[in-house]
């Protein structure tokens, strides 16, 4: 647990990661805007709370791992990345540019600290369990953490995937869902109704966690009291909204992949309380 | 001819592996018992994890433990390693460089009786394409150990093709497997033969007919189909008349078109593709389906008969 001011930290750079990710969206012209804003709480939780990880040293043994199996969501990781210091804040305007350690999505060939390459979705957790069944062949105490999109939980390898992960009793996988309601289409619930979706993962064998994933207190409790879950899985369903932070891009299906234009940055920049 | 069983080859010699290699991990999705990780499964019970009928997964969860540092077989029918989970092979495993070994059973269209569904002529062609996929279809049980215990010392993705039903032994105990090299298994001045798996034997046999009708045969084994053997190839174009290629694929996209993707290039010359011609399989005996098809010797004598006869000319025979 953290006390309010450790949180009030938490949320004045979950504004500053805000800020990064306009900005290289923009720069690239092209990108996922609302699907990458929602994640922010949730990634800046993993990294700057709960995972032991050491950017000096990315390929450390014994640190958690973590997988953006929603992999669209790129802009979110690669900001905390080059805010914990895997690499320099500049390459952040280097974004799907060529020759770029900053792909479209998550390359572990070309980024430091990416633990594994996503994207093309609904393969992220298969890989989070493989990754679990490594660790525990090795004995070790880490963790692997996965993070997924709603609409993505309409992909059919999802359930093989957590099939498999309670056959395995994967206590060391955490699923979270970014349930912000919205794909490319329309809203999920309308393309393809994904919902009891919690009650989906209990079914499965999941222990399963419903939180806020705008508020920092109830995410990291959450990750807190998964770390303690024995003999199943665990999963975070976190209520979020997509383009969340500036108003205008809100619960918008439009901005799931279109960058801010600069009239929208400049905007956007003056919301969030940053002038350049 | 001795026969030997393909993926008794690869069972036994993956779960003698184990002993020496702890890092060595195997899945499979329900079918141990057919592709012979179950022998492996028997001895290493903590090593093994069966995933279920759910290929996608297999290969997802084979990545994963790649990424951690394991040496990982993953075993299914051919059919569905390649056709059911190839975007899985794709993303998780090829794009990532990681050190799984595919082994697919029951390759090509032995499989028999199951039928069409199960038969696989497209594999060689699907996984060739993946940048950095490599892909090897060995010619009997002795080539099948020795390409097991080679790809585990290599690390990085790689596609092996093992067979429901039992090859001709035709390589001897001294055999080293190289990867990338093809081998010439018989010399002739006339014609080149050049086959990987199960057809490899067949190019045996068209051989000695060829011989008894004064054609002198080159037989060529292309086990390793990428990366592929270029200088052999230029070789056989230039030292004979011309070349039948056997495979038990389709001739779209199998070894046929890979050896004429780099002749056509490098060094053009006449080559007549034995395959599965651009249809699905049927129901029937291994030996019924490889007549119905125009899998056996009798077809490969039967080309490169034509290619003799017309060889004098500028256009190419009908087959």
């Amino acid at each position: 647990m953290l006390n309010a001011e450790q949180i009030k930290k938490l949320e004045s750079l979950a504004k500053t990661i805000r800020v990064d990710i306009l900005k290289m969206l923009n720069q690239a012209s092209s990108g996922h805007t609302g699907g990458s804003l929602s994640t922010v709480e949730i990634i800046v939780s993993l990294y700057f709370y709960k995972m032991r990880h050491n950017p000096k040293d990315p390929a450390w043994s014994d640190r958690d791992r973590f997988v953006l199996s929603k992999g669209h969501g790129a802009p979110a990781l690669y900001t905390v990345l080059a805010r914990s210091g895997y690499f320099d804040l500049s390459e952040l305007m280097n974004l799907r540019k060529l020759g770029s350690i900053l792909q479209g999505h998550p390359d572990m060939k070309v980024t430091p600290g990416i633990d594994i390459s996503t994207g093309s979705l609904g393969q992220g957790l298969s890989m989070a369990n493989g990754m679990a069944l490594a660790l525990k062949l090795d004995k070790r105490p880490s963790r692997v953490y996965v993070l997924m999109g709603d609409g993505e939980n309409q992909e059919g390898q999802i359930w093989e995937a957590a099939m498999a992960a309670a056959h395995y009793k994967l206590d060391n996988v955490c699923g979270i869902i970014d349930h912000n309601g919205l794909q490319i289409d329309g809203p999920v619930n309308e393309i393809m109704k994904i919902e009891p979706i919690a009650d989906k993962w209990a079914c499965f064998g999941w222990e399963v966690f419903r939180v806020n994933g705008h508020d920092f207190q109830e995410i990291i409790s959450a990750l807190d009291k998964a770390e303690t879950v024995k003999n199943k899985p665990s999963l975070i369903v976190a209520s979020t909204v997509k383009g969340k932070g500036v108003s205008f891009f809100e619960g918008k299906v439009e901005y799931h992949g279109i960058p801010p234009t600069n009239e929208e940055l400049a905007k956007a920049l003056v919301e969030l309380g940053t002038k350049s | 001819m001795k026969l030997t069983g393909i993926r008794e080859a690869y069972g036994e010699t993956l779960a003698a592996l184990g002993e020496l290699y702890p890092e060595i991990v195997v899945l499979d999705a329900d079918l141990s018992g057919s592709t012979k990780t179950s022998l492996f499964a028997k001895k290493f019970p903590d090593r093994f994890f069966n995933m279920g009928v759910a290929e996608q997964n297999l290969m997802g969860t084979a990545a994963g433990l790649a990424a951690g540092g394991k040496t990982v077989f993953a075993s299914t029918f051919a059919i569905f390693a390649s056709g059911r989970a190839w975007e899985q092979v794709r993303y998780s495993i090829v794009y990532n460089k990681l050190n799984v070994k595919i082994v697919a059973s029951h390759g090509g269209v032995t499989v028999g009786e199951d039928g069409g569904s199960h038969q696989s002529a497209e594999d060689i062609a699907i996984m060739r394409v993946l940048p950095g996929m490599r892909v090897i279809v060995p010619m009997d049980g002795k080539e099948m150990q020795e390409v097991i215990k080679t790809v585990v010392k290599i690390p990085g993705p790689f596609y092996i093709r093992s067979s429901r039903v039992k090859f001709p032994l035709i390589l001897g105990d001294d055999y080293k497997f190289e990867l990338g090299k093809g081998k010439i298994l018989r010399e002739g001045k006339d014609i080149s033969l050049i086959g990987c798996g199960l057809m490899v034997s067949h190019c045996l046999e068209a051989a000695e007919t060829l011989a008894k009708e004064g054609i002198a045969a080159r037989v060529v084994s292309l086990s390793t189909i990428k990366p592929i053997d270029e200088e052999l190839l230029v070789d056989c174009s230039l030292n004979t008349c011309g070349i039948v290629t056997a495979e038990e694929h389709s001739v779209i996209g199998g070894l046929g078109s890979a050896v004429a993707e780099v002749l056509s290039e490098k060094s053009p010359t006449r080559i007549v593709r034995v395959g599965v011609q651009d249809k699905f399989g049927v129901s029937g005996s291994a030996p019924e389906l490889l007549e119905y098809l125009g899998l056996k010797p009798g077809n490969i004598v039967k080309a490169a008969r034509q290619i003799m006869e017309h060889r004098s000319q500028k256009t190419a025979p009908v087959v």
